[in-house]
């Protein structure tokens, strides 16, 4: 049991890290537009969800947060109160809240520290005022609720009957009849409890995880029926519930006993041990109600009763059937979609990786047997294999969307500490790239964007001056270029600040004074450590601080940035990614003795190195190709590979972010599938190198890690021209 | 862990560099393979002698001899690679040691070790984690976590940057 708990309260931590999501998103829309009820509906939905959860699993702290943001919601469900801006701000930061109090819960930490407390006071007080402007109107409507204005003998009792019988899967759902009536007991006073076991089946039959049990409860209470509704609504659709308000007539209560299955006298005595009834009371009613029925001969009238007396709301029969609505959609979304442990992913992703490598060999062994039909299956495993590392890398590829629509919310906090009007207007972001590296790279973008309104976007005033209309946009865009994914952050703000870089890099010692530098080179220096030129430090970033741990955190996912720049018309910050970490198709080539991997996507041609070049190159380390000055080094010499030289050498032609560079190698092999294999800390430092992988006959062969690699022969070039 | 932290009986593998015997703590020994082809990772030192393909890992290859000054390690029918898990900056890595031979497992009580020497090795005394006796013959018990520390790695990086 207790395992099965931690695992239900795991998944609760999962869901409800998407409600909230879900609630921010539908808080953002809200604002936007305000009249529309469905948006109000998910988010009470949602709040409802998470209090409900929390409270099956027992999470106080949770539980009894959400409770005052779900009447709040409850209230602005009904109308009662106008969805304003600060209710929103409100909503949005007891979001935060929750989200800060689920996330004690998942350390399993189940008291507030001091400011944690503090901060629910506030948020309670601030709850509560909005609610109480609603309630003295809800006290004139209550009493109009019970109102009858039928004549009839009423109990005299002022509690709520409550009688339930638990559906026999409510064990099996995960739901402990216990539970509710603690619940209950916060609610009200319990009067008086009865169970029931009689359902309970001979001990053969007996089955230890159903649930046979119902109770009868006489609960004093403040709440609405509905409010005592909603405890059961997780259990409504398979126990079955009747709830009377108090002061009900006499024939409300035998009605209700006529419909239980159980015995009639039995439950009658229970009313009268309940103070519900006296026991004249019940004789003459069951004697009234035996005459009546034989007389109508219509049970059928049972439920239009239940309505008249007030025992049943119209939404109560509405909710069912919305609940019926959800649950079926529930499940169809299920049927799509999958939680896998992401252990498990990897460790298949590793595995057909291992696959690749040893059906790869497999062709190898039988290209050499020279076996016709061998090679024939062999190339068919080939090709199945090949569509199942396709498949499975798919299987880690999720939508960037997400993580970019979590920065509405970042967008509109700013805006509205720094007095900004921003607008933030999202594209591609139905653009796949690997789930490690979506996580990974939620920090660095987060950075930006924040640099991007903070310093990016000017003010409103100032925006108007210079002819900008005072709506600033920054443009978050994500699409596939060449192999990698490309993720960009732009503005229409003030751009980076020339002068500025340029007296800041002198300053710090990175550029000598009279350096001629591009543009792209000068503001490369804004990703050097300890780099800024912001004048003031605000609270949420300066642009420069922490870009170097931006750049580092985008080199470890084997990425660029780099940034573009007009001033006065905005900054472009773009990212490129590898799509995926695991495994990539390569072109080998051999420099010596050694093999090494090009990623194929970088591969443009083949040429051969000509004589005449080879002549040249003493002097100059650029062809002519097809008219286009093409820089290239020599790998050999780069790698210090010794050995005879070739008759024959190529150049290899590679593009990376625009720019095109030969590598001159001894030989080409063609196509390969590489798994990517870390070469581990000790050879972390290496240059050049982005990781192993192993060839078919189980040699090991580097990977040349194309971006640094070209980095470093911009420099070689440069040298050898000065 | 000095001479006088060694309390117990422990088993050692020894091997042979060069007409010298070495020892290792067995603890830290996963395997021995038999010579296989080492990749060479370019702008390296020579003693990193580059990366093999363990049933599916990458793991590298550190030449001893040439670690501890000697020649480079020629491959004859005896060479082995030694795989050994070192702890290096708190991280377990695994790490192959190329010898010219393996030789045995033996036991060593603590009586039966001596500190090292302080000079007439050629090794840096660091290494070194005693002296272990064994019939009339010295044995060098290797410090292995030391001798691929961090530091020495670096020293490795240092090299190839000069190189660059």
């Amino acid at each position: 049991m207790d395992l099965d708990l931690s695992q239900a309260r795991l998944t609760f931590i999962a869901e409800s890290s998407e409600l909230l999501q879900e609630m921010e998103n539908s808080l953002l829309q809200l604002e936007s537009l305000p009249e529309n009820q469905e948006l109000i509906n998910s988010l009470f939905r949602s709040a409802h969800t998470i209090k409900g959860s929390s409270g099956v699993l027992g999470i106080e702290t949770v539980e009894k947060f959400t409770h005052f943001v779900e009447n709040l919601l409850s209230k602005m469900r009904e109308n009662e109160i106008k969805v304003i801006s600060e209710i929103i701000e409100l909503l949005l930061e007891c979001r935060d809240h929750t989200s800060a109090l689920i996330e004690l819960a998942a350390a399993e930490i189940y008291f507030l520290d001091d400011r944690t407390a503090e901060r629910e006071r506030e948020l309670i007080e601030r709850l509560n005022s909005y609610l109480a402007c609603t309630q003295r109107e809800d006290n004139s409507e209550e009493p109009s609720d019970i109102e009858d204005t039928e004549s009839g003998k009423r109990a005299r009792t002022d509690a709520w009957h409550i009688s339930i019988r638990f559906g026999i899967n409510t064990l099996k759902d995960g739901m402990d009849p216990i539970s509710f009536i603690n619940y209950l007991l916060k609610m009200g006073e319990l009067v008086h409890i009865t169970t029931l076991y009689n359902s309970m089946p001979p001990v053969a039959e007996f089955d230890p995880e159903a649930c046979y049990l119902g109770f009868e409860i006489d609960l004093k209470t403040d709440f609405e029926k509905k409010a005592i509704e909603d405890v059961f609504e997780f259990v409504r659709e398979d126990s079955s519930i009747h709830i009377l308000p108090p002061y009900s007539k006499v024939e409300s209560y035998v009605e209700l006993l006529h419909n239980l299955p159980e015995d009639t006298s039995l439950l009658g005595e229970i009313l009268v041990k309940g103070g519900v009834l006296t026991q004249t009371e019940l004789e003459e009613a069951l004697r009234h109600q035996n005459s009546g029925s034989k007389d109508d001969n219509s049970k059928t009238l049972i439920g239009e009763i239940l309505v008249n007396e007030g025992m049943v709301y119209p939404e109560l029969i509405e909710a069912a059937l919305d609940k019926q609505k959800q649950v079926l959609g529930a499940k169809a979304k299920e049927a799509t979609t999958i939680r896998i442990d992401a252990n498990k992913l990897d460790q298949l992703v590793n595995l057909v990786g291992e696959l690749v490598i040893s059906s790869a060999n497999m062709d190898q062994q039988a290209q050499r047997l020279c076996d016709g039909q061998l090679i024939e299956s062999a190339s068919i495993m080939l090709r199945l294999v090949e569509e199942i590392r396709e498949n499975t890398m798919k299987l880690r590829m999720v939508p960037i969307g997400d993580t970019f629509s979590r920065f509405n919310r970042v967008i509109r906090d700013i805006s509205r500490d720094t007095g900004k009007d921003i607008e933030l207007v999202i594209s591609g972001g139905e653009t796949e790239l690997d789930k490690t590296v979506i996580e990974k790279v939620n920090d660095p973008l987060m950075h930006i964007v924040r640099n991007a309104a903070d310093h990016g976007i000017e003010l409103p005033e100032i925006r108007n001056e210079i002819n900008k209309s005072a709506k600033g946009k920054i443009r978050l865009n994500a699409y596939h270029d060449a192999g990698s994914i490309v993720i960009e952050v732009s503005d229409d703000g003030r751009g980076l600040n020339r002068d500025k870089i340029y007296r800041k890099g002198v300053a710090v010692g990175l550029i000598n004074q009279g350096a001629q530098l591009s543009d792209k080179e000068l503001f490369r220096l804004i990703f050097e450590p300890g780099f800024s030129t912001a004048d003031q430090i605000t609270k949420l970033s300066g642009r420069g601080v922490g870009m170097d741990v931006v750049k580092k955190n985008i080199e470890a996912l084997r990425g660029t940035v780099e940034v573009e720049s007009i001033e006065g018309k905005g900054a472009t910050v773009r990212i490129r990614l590898p799509l995926t970490m695991a495994i990539i198709d390569g072109f080998m080539v051999g420099v010596g003795e050694s093999q090494y991997v090009i990623p194929l996507d970088m591969v443009m041609e083949c040429v051969e190195l000509t004589e005449a070049d080879k002549q040249a190159s003493k002097k100059r380390n650029y062809i002519n190709l097809r008219g286009e000055v093409l820089p290239y080094i020599r790998l050999r010499d780069y790698f210090g590979e010794h050995g005879n030289l070739p008759r024959f050498e190529n150049i290899i032609i590679v593009q990376y972010a625009g720019q095109k560079i030969g590598f001159v190698v001894d030989e080409l092999f063609g196509e390969v599938q590489t798994v990517i294999k870390s070469l581990g800390k000790v050879y972390r430092d290496v240059k050049g190198i982005s990781g192993a992988t192993i060839m078919g006959n189980g040699k090991v062969a580097l990977i040349l890690d194309i971006p640094r690699l070209m980095q470093s022969a911009e420099n070689i070039i440069d040298k050898i021209a000065c | 862990m000095s001479v006088a932290a060694i309390t117990e009986t422990t088993q050692y593998l020894t091997f042979k560099l060069e007409d010298e015997v070495f020892a290792v703590d067995i603890s830290q020994v996963r395997e021995v393979l038999d010579f296989t082809s080492i990749t060479k990772v370019p702008r390296t030192p020579d003693f990193m002698r580059g990366v093999i393909n363990l049933r599916g890992s990458v793991v590298p290859v550190v030449d001893m001899r040439l670690k501890f000054e000697m020649s480079k390690t020629e491959q004859t029918v005896n060479t082995c690679i030694i795989i050994a898990e070192i702890n290096l900056d708190g991280e377990k890595i695994i790490l192959g040691a190329l010898a010219d031979s393996v030789q045995e497992v033996i036991e060593l009580e603590p009586g039966q070790i001596e500190p090292p020497p302080r000079i007439g090795t050629r090794l840096n005394t660091e290494f070194i984690r005693g002296m272990g006796k064994r019939d009339d013959n010295f044995i060098i018990i290797l410090e292995i976590d030391k001798i691929f520390s961090s530091d020495e790695l670096a020293i490795a990086h240092g090299l190839r940057e000069e190189a660059c």
